[in-house]
């Protein structure tokens, strides 16, 4: 199988790699860049702990072919914190305790972000739908609920 | 395996032609079907950067979506919700936030599963579908896309471009429903849509219903439409429509629904999407 060179942006900075044609671009943000806070939990799109941007959108990236991102702006979990100052929705998530093995935090915090961005002010329900696709088998979702709630409204008193 | 990424329709239709080659849109099918062993393609064709394939454009008093359009594109074009609610809400019900960031209307319909949520609110809709090939550009009704399990009709190098949603008279109003066992991230176990365009006076003037996941293809129920027309949705119409879209079920039995049950079912769902359409539309429920 021939090797493909992909240029693409990742958190804000240019960042090379080869991959095969066939290679997940969660598996080259694993292997290839080393950038290992996206998780594979399922492979299949049904749990969503490898969730980053693409191109502003929220996916699935075991869902995405690394070729795809060739031009493309890839936000993952390690763009969340601002060098050592965690993001406000890192820190809520520590204070409420949303999580417990952390294998599902990645992509929460992912998805979690995007939602804000989206709708600073979500009802529990429409945070409940959002992370729909988010799986975790923790922490039974309430104190993720709460973090997510605790963060937004500091987001939009900030 | 090979990876293109054509930059015109021409090149794309000339390397569908080569052998196993596959169209790649959001992937949420094919990525999940390359890595279960099902299919194995040769060449994936990114269809994502041909141009006019991610708009969604107004034509004619209707819309046309472009192949590469997202669900989550749909939910945000205000103007194609209001006019064409149950069709995007179809679209809205696959998988997650995550899918619904990648997955197309026109991938939906071209996995060819016959309980794809996109479908049956299109048949309703009486969506056109422009397909592009080697010998050019041919438009084809929505409902004979799908012909089995799996299967559509394209031929070698064909490929979907674009949907046309056509314009809506006043007073029409559509919906889609599904059941699933659980709350979201399921597969249908029956689903059912209606396209409703009501007279001044509330009466239903033309109906279109359409099942998904009862036979192995989503289809038009012809019958369930005209047992509306002339009424206001009172109990003997709905009576009569549930009754028609049992009569039209042909559905597997499995661990997800009996025969029984998903029959049942697509007459529910048939009456409760009618209301709901019917008050789109302007119709006093
Ligand atoms: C977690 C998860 C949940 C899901 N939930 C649902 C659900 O609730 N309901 C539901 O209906 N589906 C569901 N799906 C299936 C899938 O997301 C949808 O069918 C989706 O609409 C497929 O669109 P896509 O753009 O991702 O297609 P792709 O995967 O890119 O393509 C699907 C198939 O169609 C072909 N194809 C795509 N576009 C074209 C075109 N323009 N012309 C010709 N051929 C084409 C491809 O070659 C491929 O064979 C789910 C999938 C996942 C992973
Ligand atoms: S690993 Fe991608 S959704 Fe589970
Ligand atoms: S904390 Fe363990 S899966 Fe969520």
């Amino acid at each position: 199988m021939k090797t493909l060179h992909v240029s693409t942006r990742v958190n804000g900075d240019e960042t090379d790699f080869v991959c095969a044609p066939d290679e997940t671009l969660l598996d080259a943000l694993r292997n290839r860049i080393g950038l290992t806070g996206a998780k594979e939990g399922c492979g299949t799109g049904d749990c969503g702990a490898c969730s980053v941007t693409l191109n502003g959108r929220l996916v699935c990236s075991c869902l995405v072919l690394a070729a795809e991102a060739e031009g493309a702006e890839i936000g993952t979990i390690e763009g969340l914190a601002d060098g050592d100052k965690l993001h406000v929705l890192q820190q809520s998530f520590l204070d409420h305790a949303a999580l417990q093995c952390g294998i599902c935090t990645p992509g929460i915090l992912v998805a979690s972000k995007a939602l804000l961005e989206k709708h600073p002010e979500p009802t529990d329900e429409e945070v409940r739908y959002w992370l729909a696709g988010n799986l975790c088998r923790c922490t039974g979702y309430d104190k993720i609920i709460r973090a997510v709630q605790d963060a937004a409204q500091k987001l939009r008193s900030a | 395996m090979r990876y293109a990424i054509p930059k015109t329709a021409a090149e794309a239709a000339s390397l569908l032609m080569e052998e196993a080659a596959r169209v790649l849109a959001g992937g949420t099918d094919l990525l999940v079907q390359m890595k279960s062993g099902a299919r194995s393609p040769e060449v994936i064709v990114d269809i994502k950067h041909l141009p006019g394939l991610r708009d969604i454009s107004r034509e004619d008093g209707g819309f046309r979506i472009g192949a590469a359009v997202s669900g989550a594109e749909m939910q945000e074009h205000a103007d194609l919700v209001a006019a064409w609610p149950g069709v995007v809400e179809g679209v809205n019900l696959i998988g997650s936030t995550q899918i619904q960031g990648r997955a197309t209307m026109a991938g939906n319909l071209c996995n060819g599963s016959p309980a794809a949520d996109g479908v049956p609110a299109q048949i309703a809709a009486q969506a056109v579908v422009r397909i592009v090939g080697p010998k050019g550009e041919r438009d084809c009704p929505v409902a004979e896309i799908p012909t089995g399990p799996g299967k559509i009709s394209l031929g070698r190098g064909e490929f979907v471009a674009s949907i046309l949603l056509p314009a809506r008279p006043e007073r029409s109003g559509d919906a889609y429903l599904r059941f699933i066992p659980r709350t979201e991230m399921d597969i249908a176990v029956a689903g059912a849509a209606v396209n409703l365009v009501l007279a001044a006076d509330g009466t239903v003037d033309q109906a279109r219903v359409a099942l998904g996941a009862v036979a192995p293809t989503a289809m038009l129920v012809e019958e369930a439409g005209a047992a509306l027309v002339g009424t206001k949705l009172e109990q003997p119409a709905l009576d009569a429509l549930a009754k028609a879209c049992e009569a039209a079920c042909k559905p597997i039995d499995d661990k997800r629904g009996t025969v029984e049950f998903r029959t049942h079912v697509a007459g529910v769902l048939a009456r409760r999407a009618a209301r709901i359409a019917y008050v789109r539309a302007g119709g006093r429920a």
